[in-house]
Parts: C-alpha cells; sequence; structure tokens
C-alpha cells in the first residue's frame, strides 16, 4: 500500500480530477479484440496485411501494426498528474496503431490487483513495483510470459540484473517501466559552497566531511523513517545501501534469499556501520533533535532542515527531488541550485559504483496480441526516450535512451548511475523479501533499532525468526 | 471503526423536573461549575489548536507553535482554498470526495433504518416462534468485528459467491467486459454501511417499537389492517423520533468511517469520501501542516454543523425510545 | 464550478437511488397486502424480517464462519495449517506486547471514560447553564479518527528543546519549568497511555450524556427519603445513585470495551504500532492487508471475536431478565 509512495514521490500521491474519467475507462476491456484475427505482434507484416502502407509519421511503429480498434488496460499505482504525462508519451503510439491504452490508477494497488486476479477481474497490464509481489501473484497463477520481443529488448538494453528481477522460476514476465535511483546523498550546493566543502567521492571523504561539519557547528546529518502504515522502510534502504558497499552483489543476493541471515557476521557489521552513522548521535538528527527523533520525522519532512542550514545532507531517493518545492516553493534542484545530489560513495574497490534501486514491472494477464504489442512498445526505448523527454522527473534504467533526453538533472544523474555497464545494481532488498519480512519485521525491527536503542542482536535474530518457514 | 454506531443505547427517561427547582439550586454549586468549566475548557483545546493551526500561514505553523497567534496574529484563508480547489502543492482538492461523502452517508444512514424499523416491528409484533432467539442473536451480531467481513464482502461484489454449484451471489460484470458492475459505483459502500449498521438498529428500534402500547395493534387487527397497513400508517409515524436520533448517529459514522472507505472505495476521486483524502494527504503531505490540519476542519466541520444544529433532536428521540430501567 | 456540478450530480444520484429503493419497498408493501388469508402471516414475515436477515447472514455470519476457517489456514488461504497461527499469536515472544497492550486497553480507556462521564453527569446536574458544556464535552464524538489522530499530533508534536516548540504538551510542561520534555510517542511505556486519552477524549461525552440522562430519571422523591434518612455527599452517591444507574453503567461499559477492542485507527494513525504501542486490531490489519498473511489476520480477528463474546453474553443475559421482569 504505502509502499507504492516512497517509488513515485510523495507529492505524486492524489488522485485527481480527470481520474472521474476512471469511470469510462474501467469499463473499458476487450472483447471485441478476440474477433479481430490479427496475426502475432511486433511483425511488420501484419501492418501490410490489416490494409495500407504504414501512415507518414508512423514509420517507427510499423512493428506494431494491425490491432486498430482494439483496447488495452493498464493498471497502476501511479497517479495523476503523471498519469498525464504518460498518456502524453504513447499518444503517437495510440494514434499510429489504432490501440487504445485504458490506463487505470489506483492509491491501493498492492491490495486491489491480487483481489482483482482472483476475482477473474485481471487488468491487460499492470506495473508491478515489487518482484516479491510479482512471485506472489504467479504462485497464485495469473501473469503470462512476456513474449520473446520484451525479453531481447531487455537483454539488449537493461543491466542483466533488472531481467533476473522481472523472472520468477525461470520464466520472465515482464520490462522494467521506470526506474528509481536509491544511492543518492542531498545536499545545500549553497551551504557547500560557503563552506569551502567539496562533494565527497569516496567512503572515507564523505565521512571526513561529516567530522568537518561537526567542527563547523553543523549537524551533518538528518533523516526520518515515519510513513505512516510503512514506518521503516528508509532505515532498511540504509542498511541496505551498506550491505551492498561491503559485501557486494553476491553476499547481498543471499542475504536477500536468506541464504545470508540478517544475524550473520555481514549484515551485523553492516548494522555497527550504520550505527556509527544515522545513530551516530554527534551527526544526526539535524534540525529536529536526537537520534530518536528519526523515528517519529516523517521521511518526506527529514530534508527541509537542510534548506534552513540546520542539516548537512540527507540519504534519500532520486524521488525526493519533488518533495523540495514542498519546503519552499521556489526551491531549485540543480548543481548549483538550492538543493542537489551526489552519488552515495562505495566503500571498496572491490565493489565499484554499487547502485541500489527500484522500479516497476510492466507484467501482463493476458497474451492477446494487442497487449504483447504493448507490452513490447513500452520495453523499447523509443517509448522510454519519449517519457523521458517529458516535463517532471522520470528515469528509465533503459540504456537505448539518450542521456540528454533528462529534462531535469537529478533524472540525468540517476539515469547515468543505473545504465553504467560496470556498476552493481541491485533491487530494494526489502522488496524482494517476503512481505512478513521485507514489509513487515524488518520495518518494525528498524524502527525499533532508532526509537528504543533496540540491541543489534535481537534486531537482526527477530528479523530472521519472521522468516516464513516455506 | 464502528464506536459511534455503538454509541446509542437506550436511555433511561428523565422526568422533567427530578429533582425539585429548590433542591436543584441548593446543590448547585460554584465549586463544581468551576470543575465542569475547566473540563470543558480542557476538552475544547485540542479541536481549537486545529481551527487556529489551519488559518495560520505555512511557514508560521511549522515553526511556531499554535498558541502564538495571541502574540502574533496573523491569519490567513489561503489554505482552505488550496484544499478545497487544488493549488501549488497539492494538485487536487478536496471538493469532489466532499460530495462522494454525502453522497455516500445520506443513502448509507437512510437504508438500514428503513430495513432496520421493519425487522424491529416483525420481532415485536408480529407473533410467530423464534423471534425471541432471532432477536438475541441479532444482539451478539455486534460482537463481530467489521474487519472480518471486509475482505470476504469484497470477493462477493468482484466474483460473487457460490456454496459449490449453489449461486448464492451472481457474478454480474458490465456487458463486454470481465469487471464486476459494482466497480466504481457506490454500491458496495451502501450495502456494506447498511449491513454493518443492522444489529444494532434494529436492536434500538426494536426497543422503541416493543414499547408502543399493545392496544394500538389490537384495535387495528379488529378492524382488519394488514401488517403492512398497521406499520406504515401506525407504527413508522409513531418511531420516527427513534428513526430519525439514530440515522443522525448513523450519518455521522459513515462520514466518519475510513475502514469501509478504503476497501471498496479505494483512493479515487469518483467515489471515495473525504476521510481517503485527508488520510491521503496526510500520508503524502505530512510536511504541509497547516494544509492538512484545514482539510482536517473540511471534513469535521458537516458533522459537527449536524451535531450541533441536530443534537437536541437526537438526544429527545434516544430518551423517548426507551423506557426501561 | 464543473466540481460543483458533478458533485451536485453524485448526490443527486445518491438520492435517485434512494427515492428506487424506498418506491420498490412501497410497491412491495401493497403487493404484501394483497395477500389474503393464511397467505397473509407468511408474506408479511418474509417482507419485514427478509431483508434484514439476508443482509446479516451475507454481511455478518457467512464473513465470521469464513474468517473463522481462514484462521486455520496459512498465508495464502490454501492449506491447512491447523492451529498453527495461533500458536504463533500466543507463543512468539513480540507478540505478548500488543496482547498486553490490548488488556490495558480494555481495562483502562472504559474505566477512565465512564468514571470521567459520570463525575460529570453528577455535576452537570448541579449546574444551571449546562448544555453549552456538554455540547462541548461530546463534540469529539462527531470528530472522525483521521481528524482526532492529526487534531492530537498538534498536541503530541515533538521538537528538540532548543528550538520553538510546536506541539502544546512539550510547550506546556516546558512553561511547567521542564528544561527537556519527551518526545511523547517514544515515551515508553507512557506512550501507549497518551494513546488512550485520545479513546478517553472521544468516549467520555457518549458516558456523560447517557449517565446524565439515567440520573436525572432517578425519581425526586428517592432522593428527597434518602436525604431524609440523613444520607448526603458521598453515602447518597454510593448508597443512592450508584444502585439506581448501574444498568445504565454497565451498558456503557460495555458499549466503550467493545469500541476500544475493535478500535485500530488511533494507533494505525498515531505510531503504527511502533514504539511499543502496538494493539491486537492493528495488528490483524498490518497482517491481513499489509503482510498479506490472511491466515495470522483471520485468526487475531478470531481472537477478537471471542474476547467479546463473554461480554456479550452477559448483556444478553441482563437483557432476558429485564425481559422477564417486563
Amino acid at each position: 500500500m504505502t509502499a507504492t509512495m516512497r517509488r513515485r514521490g510523495a507529492a505524486l500521491v492524489m488522485g485527481g480530477v480527470a481520474a472521474t474519467m476512471l469511470l469510462a475507462a474501467c469499463g473499458g476491456s476487450s472483447s471485441s479484440s478476440e474477433a479481430s484475427s490479427a496475426p502475432a505482434a511486433s511483425t511488420g507484416a501484419s501492418a501490410a496485411a490489416s490494409g495500407g502502407a504504414v501512415a507518414a509519421g508512423c514509420e517507427a511503429y510499423a512493428d506494431y501494426m494491425g490491432h486498430e480498434g482494439t483496447k488495452v488496460t493498464l493498471f497502476t499505482s501511479v497517479l495523476p498528474p503523471e498519469q498525464q504525462r504518460y498518456e502524453d508519451a504513447w499518444k503517437p503510439f495510440e494514434d499510429c496503431t489504432g490501440i487504445d491504452i485504458v490506463y487505470e490508477g489506483s492509491d491501493q494497488f498492492e491490495a486491489q490487483l491480487p483481489t482483482r486476479i482472483a476475482g477473474g477481474n485481471a487488468p491487460d497490464l499492470a506495473w508491478i513495483p515489487q518482484p516479491g509481489l510479482l512471485q506472489k501473484l504467479v504462485q497464485q497463477g495469473g501473469p503470462v510470459a512476456a513474449p520473446q520481443a520484451v525479453a531481447d529488448n531487455v537483454d539488449k538494453y537493461w543491466n542483466p540484473a533488472w531481467k533476473t528481477y522481472g523472472t520468477v522460476d525461470g520464466t520472465f514476465y515482464g520490462a522494467p517501466n521506470s526506474s528509481n535511483m536509491k544511492s543518492l546523498v542531498w545536499y545545500s550546493p549553497k551551504v557547500f559552497a560557503e563552506k569551502g566543502y567539496t562533494v565527497p567521492t569516496t567512503w572515507d571523504e564523505l565521512f571526513a566531511l561529516s567530522d568537518q561539519m561537526v567542527k563547523d557547528g553543523i549537524k551533518p546529518w538528518c533523516g526520518g523513517i515515519e510513513s505512516g502504515g510503512a514506518t521503516g522502510w528508509p532505515a532498511t534502504d540504509w542498511l541496505e545501501q551498506i550491505v551492498l558497499r561491503q559485501q557486494g552483489g553476491d553476499v547481498y543476493d543471499q542475504w536477500v534469499s536468506h541464504q545470508v541471515l540478517f544475524n550473520s557476521p555481514e549484515i551485523n557489521q553492516a548494522m555497527d556501520t550504520l550505527a556509527g552513522w544515522m545513530k551516530n548521535p554527534d551527526y544526526v538528527n539535524g534540525g529536529f533533535g536526537n537520534v530518536q527523533t528519526i523515528a517519529t520525522t516523517a521521511f518526506q519532512d527529514a530534508g527541509k532542515p537542510i534548506l534552513d542550514g540546520k542539516c548537512g545532507m540527507l540519504q534519500q531517493a532520486s524521488f525526493y527531488a519533488a518533495q523540495w518545492a514542498s519546503f519552499k516553493a521556489d526551491a531549485t534542484v540543480a548543481e548549483d541550485g538550492d538543493v542537489f545530489a551526489f552519488f552515495l560513495p562505495q566503500i571498496s574497490d572491490q565493489f565499484p559504483n554499487p547502485v541500489v534501486g527500484g522500479g516497476e514491472f510492466t507484467t501482463a494477464f493476458s497474451d492477446r496480441p494487442e497487449v504483447q504489442a504493448v507490452q513490447t512498445y513500452l520495453s523499447s526505448p523509443e517509448y522510454a526516450t519519449a517519457r523521458a523527454a517529458q516535463p517532471g522527473g522520470w528515469v528509465s534504467a533503459n540504456s537505448g535512451v539518450p542521456i540528454d533526453t533528462y529534462t531535469d538533472p537529478i533524472s540525468k544523474l540517476s539515469a547515468q548511475f543505473l545504465t553504467d555497464p560496470n556498476g552493481i545494481f541491485r533491487f530494494d532488498a526489502s522488496d524482494l523479501m517476503p512481505a512478513a519480512v521485507g514489509a513487515g519485521a524488518e520495518w518494525t525491527q528498524m524502527t525499533a533499532w532508532f526509537a528504543e536503542d533496540k540491541p543489534t542482536k535481537d534486531v537482526l535474530q527477530a528479523i530472521d525468526d519472521a522468516w516464513p518457514a516455506s | 471503526m464502528s464506536v459511534e454506531a455503538h454509541e446509542v443505547v437506550p436511555i433511561p427517561v428523565p422526568r422533567e423536573e427530578s429533582i425539585p427547582e429548590a433542591a436543584r439550586r441548593k446543590l448547585s454549586s460554584p465549586w463544581a461549575s468551576g470543575l465542569v468549566i475547566l473540563i470543558t475548557i480542557l476538552w475544547t483545546i485540542p479541536t481549537f489548536g486545529l481551527l487556529v493551526t489551519s488559518l495560520r500561514p505555512a511557514e508560521d505553523a511549522t515553526s511556531s507553535g499554535w498558541w502564538t497567534i495571541f502574540t502574533n496574529p496573523t491569519l490567513t484563508l489561503h489554505n482552505y482554498s488550496e484544499v478545497i480547489t487544488g493549488g501549488n502543492v497539492i494538485p487536487n482538492g478536496i471538493a469532489p470526495y466532499f460530495f462522494n461523502s454525502f453522497a455516500i452517508a445520506i443513502p448509507a444512514a437512510i437504508f438500514p433504518l428503513v430495513i432496520a424499523s421493519m425487522a424491529a416491528y416483525a420481532i415485536a409484533w408480529i407473533p410467530f416462534r423464534g423471534a425471541t432467539i432471532i432477536f438475541f442473536v441479532i444482539f451478539a451480531l455486534q460482537v463481530i468485528p467489521l474487519q472480518m467481513s471486509l475482505l470476504p464482502l469484497l470477493k462477493m461484489f468482484n466474483t460473487g459467491w457460490s456454496l459449490g454449484p449453489i449461486p448464492l451471489f451472481p457474478d454480474l460484470n458490465k456487458p463486454g467486459s470481465e469487471q464486476s458492475i459494482f466497480v466504481g459505483t457506490y454500491i458496495p459502500l451502501w450495502v456494506a454501511h447498511t449491513m454493518f449498521a443492522l444489529p444494532l438498529a434494529i436492536f434500538l428500534l426494536h426497543n422503541f417499537v416493543s414499547q408502543l402500547p399493545r392496544e394500538l395493534f389490537e384495535a387495528a387487527r379488529v378492524d382488519g389492517a394488514s401488517h403492512f397497513l398497521i406499520f406504515r400508517k401506525l407504527v413508522l409515524p409513531l418511531t420516527v423520533p427513534a428513526i430519525a436520533s439514530f440515522a443522525i448517529f448513523q450519518f455521522l459514522w459513515v462520514w466518519n468511517d475510513l475502514l469501509v472507505a478504503l476497501t471498496f472505495a479505494g483512493g479515487t476521486p469518483d467515489v471515495a469520501p473525504i476521510t481517503a483524502y485527508l488520510a491521503n494527504i496526510k500520508g503524502s503531505y505530512g510536511a504541509q501542516l497547516h494544509l492538512i490540519t484545514a482539510g482536517a476542519f473540511v471534513a469535521i466541520i458537516v458533522p459537527l454543523i449536524v451535531f450541533f444544529s441536530l443534537q437536541r433532536f437526537f438526544v429527545r428521540g434516544l430518551l423517548a425510545g426507551s423506557v426501561k430501567g | 464550478m464543473e466540481q460543483l456540478t458533478s458533485g451536485l450530480a453524485k448526490v443527486g444520484t445518491a438520492l435517485g437511488a434512494v427515492a428506487i429503493v424506498l418506491g420498490l419497498l412501497l410497491i412491495i408493501f401493497f403487493v404484501g397486502a394483497r395477500a389474503k388469508g393464511k397467505l397473509q402471516f407468511p408474506a408479511a414475515i418474509i417482507v419485514f424480517l427478509g431483508p434484514a436477515i439476508l443482509l446479516l447472514a451475507y454481511g455478518l455470519i457467512a464473513p465470521a464462519f469464513l474468517t473463522t476457517v481462514g484462521s486455520f489456514k496459512g498465508p495464502n488461504g490454501q492449506d491447512f495449517v491447523g492451529l498453527q497461527n495461533y500458536g504463533w499469536i500466543f507463543t512468539v515472544e513480540a507478540n505478548r506486547t500488543f496482547l498486553i497492550n490490548t488488556v490495558l486497553w480494555i481495562v483502562i480507556a472504559p474505566l477512565f471514560s465512564t468514571g470521567i462521564g459520570l463525575m460529570l453527569a453528577l455535576l452537570l446536574d448541579r449546574m444551571r447553564r449546562e448544555s453549552i458544556s456538554k455540547s462541548l464535552i461530546f463534540m469529539p464524538m462527531a470528530i472522525s479518527f483521521v481528524g482526532a489522530g492529526i487534531i492530537w499530533g498538534l498536541v503530541y508534536e515533538y521538537r528538540d528543546p532548543s528550538q520553538e516548540q510546536v506541539g502544546l504538551l512539550s510547550q506546556i510542561v516546558m512553561w511547567l519549568g521542564v528544561k527537556e520534555p519527551p518526545n511523547w510517542l517514544l515515551f515508553q511505556p507512557w506512550n501507549n497511555f497518551f494513546l488512550m486519552v485520545i479513546m478517553i477524549w472521544i468516549q467520555v461525552g457518549f458516558a456523560m450524556v447517557v449517565l446524565s440522562a439515567a440520573i436525572k430519571a432517578i425519581p425526586g422523591d428517592v432522593v428527597e427519603a434518602a436525604e431524609l434518612d440523613g444520607a448526603t455527599g458521598w453515602k447518597l452517591f454510593s448508597r443512592v445513585t450508584i444502585p439506581m444507574v448501574r444498568s445504565t453503567l454497565i451498558v456503557v461499559l460495555t458499549t466503550i470495551i467493545i469500541a476500544v477492542l475493535k478500535v485500530f485507527d488511533i494507533v494505525r494513525v498515531m505510531t503504527n504500532g511502533n514504539f511499543g504501542t502496538q494493539v491486537v486490531a492493528n495488528e490483524m490489519y498490518a497482517q491481513a492487508f499489509v503482510q498479506f498473511d490472511v491466515g495470522r489476520g483471520s485468526a487475531l480477528a478470531v481472537v477478537l471475536f471471542v474476547a467479546i463474546i463473554p461480554l456479550i453474553a452477559y448483556n444478553v443475559i441482563q437483557l432476558r431478565k429485564e425481559r422477564t421482569i417486563r
């Protein structure tokens, strides 16, 4: 439920007036399409077969032709105003192919999708933000394997890790849509310039800078993990950053699959590092008070003291860019603006450019040809480029998008790291773990760690105990 | 959730002048008055703080306590215009949700009362075997936590119910679609609220209806009036005070409900009520105290108006409703 | 003002639905009234009682049954796991927090609500202009839990003592000379009590109004007779007032206990069960709707259900006694 919020940026959660259209949209489905005997998607021949040459300006969509008058429903957790940007991005596709993409957003997506599938009311396509949820759905039955064309696109344009997150039991289900980059540190370029700080590029530099800030009388770090029903998730992100940086991708993967336990030397070490960082009373909690306040500060509020000069840095994801305007209406996010972000440096040269990120996967629940055509289009660099060109932040990990397409600096920075072929990319671990841990014990135990100073061993053991038996 | 629904319990009827006026005067002491006034102030301050905060400019609301307005009185209505119609920070206003709340709460206050008053009449005045047992079972149904019913009901609306091959509730889909006809309508909300309100409504109305004088019914039966006629011409008019007082409570309860709304309406502006909007902006814009408080005040203003304008009426109705005790 | 018109159209639709349902009922009534002779009795039973029974069966009885069955199943609601979910509730040590807290809630919140309500009712009985106070104290009843959460957030808000305070409680405590007020919602175990205060704030008005009516209903001659016998003050209260309103007191207590057992909104909005404030109802919601463990969620629901049964049974027995007296 609330978990979607963090991926999309808090400011974008509300439904809009435009969504009154949903009523009409909900009714849409495609019984008529069964009748159309269109050949399989993404064959150029089908365009000719369905009558006539491709219209001028539609050459790019030749592969998706032959499904005029069909409808494809797409169910997502993304609400207006972002919905409009998506619809604008694929408008040319709809105009040329004659496929109507019927968009439906819901802020109860995670709870609604399983119910709708169980109720025989599945959408044609859905953007699933957690690989864990995808797994659960596959076990219950519903998702349909992605066509070869989608797999080819993913092989060609994405870091290989992404494909594994869209794969369950050896079957590949969906390409990522948007991505967010969680390994960022937000700071105020103005304060940095004033005090003569430079952006750190190594872990040691980062903490030398923190100590310098302490000397200068600035609390170097601020943080907040309060998030209503999902309280605790930012703390799990911090832990993931450290695990990936200290132990690398292999241990990270074993941790996700519980081959490496929470109460293991590796994770204990990471927790100790985190304790020296976000539980260090000299470092936190700038603008809010003592360490404990991390537990009661809303993650949305956490960055505010940076604008006031009361806090040096905040570790938060790329989507946090949307938050600054709510503190100060004219806040600029740029390298020379009010606020900007740098890459959270690596700890060891052994594991270069480690990136923790998230995203949602375009999963199909029908193998009708027009559904496959849309699914294929949504995995193409053409779509991602068209979407990235829309205003507002949006990042794809699709390396086929020219980096200059991105309109805002944070998206550009994020895309650079997400598409870096030498970097180690891993998906947000708590989204990969079973919900009892990733949306349960890990949240509550990390919260207790900050709020009640619960001993590290006990915290980690309690999370291990909550891991489902089967 | 259902707290308000349970607040309506039979209240013994006060007699006018129960304690003679002289004794009353003797007893009334400044000491008692002072204590009551103190508690009244204590009880009102938190809500007053909400009202004040909602009227303060953004920077003030997050940087200083609301009580500082007494020394620094800067107030604005801007927060309300932003919340109601949408603005820079919150793109979508509360307006559609506000109307949804009415569209949900009015029928959801009327339906259970109509059905409950009929059932109450049947249990009280149509002599049949098992009436007492049915009455106690219905009373006992109050124990079922609302949360238990949510998932099964959701399934019923979306896919229908069947017991093996026997269909108990049909799977109704929109023409040419696999989607249930109930999706995006108020119907599941009305039905769910009606169901959850029935045990208490039947219990209370039964208490009232069963107190009506027996001679009334006997005379009517002798004249050959059917139960339908008796109910329509005699019972309904006499029961109006009790029905109305319960309807007000039920309206307040439905208006304030969040759980049922989240389950059956989601958060979209088509059908979701004002509480869903409020919960949503609280989750998304936690830092915007001035806007959240304004939204909260818009959400509670209707129940407050209903409450203050009609409270005499519903207390009287409830009192008239129960002569036991 | 497109929003206004579409909004009014929605309300219009709702009123239309009411009209249709009432119209249908009227038609059924006319048809039912035509039933003659032997048919008249069953027709009346079906029409009057049928809708209520049907709605209760679908909305409460069947779901309760399904939930009970589900509580013996695994997370996906497919395989039977026996008593495993119940074992999890009562043996896992971490779960003791919400079990103990729930017991604390059941004992403290209803007692304080009823106690303060009774005190106010007695005091109001001695006041001239009671209606304003009564209305204001009763007012929180009209406020949703979401609204109450926001209102009390403004009371418990924590800021570093070096900064200007936004939370009322911290400010009051600092005015009283405390230098470092605690972060109230983290302040264990008292934070449980701070959450209960919200519930008490809501429920006192209810207890007060009901008990006030009961006290006014005590016949004046009873009070006078007692006074002639020399009963005053505490004696009058404990020997006359309390026994006279006893049955009302029980109803009020029962009602508030049921409300407290089911309530999860306050905890959810204020702390989400963190910082040692979890209760059964919120844990149930988290299990069923956040972690998708339907089995555990159902088992917790059944625990609540079973916990309320003795209360209702007691009330049913009381009710039966009264009915037989009548």
